[in-house]
């Protein structure tokens, strides 16, 4: 036997591979040509789908859930305002308040009341995007498709941008994003194109990464945990590596838990960044 | 008969060492805002904006990491 060294043996004769399908999009109507083409054994796909293969799949369909699930939540604890809140109304304003003062009022300053909407609907909205990845049905983090973080982080860029230019014009906003006060003039070859690069740049890619990242490591984590738990506990004859088997699948209960937590801080990291962009990009110096 | 294959890439482990410097980097922002905290508590809200700053500005050595495991092949 090939493997007597470690003295293990397998009940299935397969090796196991690690299935990452799931982080693959599944069109919710496949059409002839996507069946085709995904039947065991099948070649590659032809270069050009029918657009109902790429643009309604199960991930995309996850995202519009969970933007009316964000409508449905503030509709449902903003509905009849009474003067002294009912347990529902309470819960709405405190989410409201944390996001209003805590992240509003304590960075962008003065005149915040404007962006708060955007604030909001961007915590709720990425916070139920992550909880998905815990979620019965869903199973899946949709921020672990790179496409979505890239759509919230130029939103916020535009944004940012937007309000700069509102507020100080183009040419003076440009002077102030990328020549920082008191450089001396030959400094600005060297200070000039690294402002540039990172206030115009790697500040929406490294928001979009950030989330994207997380939640992608994140849930590999948890199936890795899983995957391999249930492989050590069921499928190898050995009882210390049964044993072991049995520990990875109850510290994948932990990891489920901590991925709750970083669902929760990313969303908020997303909306504290935000938030600091558009008060960076109003501020008169920096 | 190998009991478990393991196929990737070289880049993974040198994003485990890239992300060494950031995590140590993360780390002494968020130690500072710490010890600020508890030796000037209303100082916290100050202090917690210019730490999302330079910790953005210390992941996104992580992140670029990443980028570039990912991209380089």
């Amino acid at each position: 036997m090939a493997n007597g060294t470690a003295g293990l043996t397998l009940l299935d004769s397969e090796v196991p591979v690690f299935d990452i399908s799931i982080f693959e999009s599944r069109p919710l109507f496949p059409s002839q040509t996507w069946l085709a083409c995904h039947e065991v054994g099948a070649g590659a796909c032809p270069a050009k789908m029918p657009w109902t293969d790429i643009w309604l799949t199960n991930h995309i369909a996850q995202a519009v859930i969970a933007a009316a699930l964000v409508i449905l939540f503030w509709l449902i604890v903003t509905h009849r305002p009474k003067i002294v809140p009912t347990r529902r109304q309470w819960a709405g304003e405190f989410l409201y308040n944390m996001l209003r003062n805590g992240i509003g009022r304590d960075i962008i300053g003065d005149n915040y009341h404007k962006y708060v909407p955007w604030l909001v609907a961007l915590f709720s909205f990425i916070v139920i995007n992550n909880l998905f990845g815990e979620t019965f049905v869903f199973m899946f983090p949709t921020f672990s498709k790179v496409g979505f973080a890239w759509a919230l982080a130029l939103l916020t860029w535009v944004l940012y941008n937007a309000v700069g230019i509102k507020t100080h014009g183009l040419r003076r906003y440009l002077k102030l994003q990328t020549i920082p006060d008191g450089v001396p003039k030959a400094l600005l070859i060297l200070v000039l194109p690294l402002e540039i690069l990172s206030n115009f740049i790697t500040r929406p890619i490294t928001l979009a990464l950030r989330l994207f990242a997380n939640m992608l490591a994140g849930h590999l984590l948890v199936v890795i945990f899983v995957t391999g738990g249930w492989f050590m506990l069921s499928q190898v004859k050995n009882l210390a590596i049964n044993a072991a088997g049995v520990v990875a699948l109850i510290m994948s209960f932990a990891i489920f838990a901590l991925e709750l937590f970083v669902g929760f801080l990313q969303a908020y990291i997303f909306t504290v960044l935000t938030a600091q962009y558009v008060s960076s990009a109003q501020a008169e110096a920096h | 008969m190998t009991l478990l294959e393991i196929t990737g890439s070289l880049n993974v482990i040198g994003y485990g060492l890239a992300a060494i410097g950031p995590g140590i980097g993360v780390a002494l922002v968020f130690a500072s805002v710490i010890q600020g905290t508890a030796r000037q508590p209303e100082a916290k809200g100050s202090m917690m904006s210019t730490a999302w700053i330079g910790f953005a500005v210390v992941e996104a050595l992580a992140i670029f990491g990443l980028a570039l495991a990912f991209a380089i092949s």
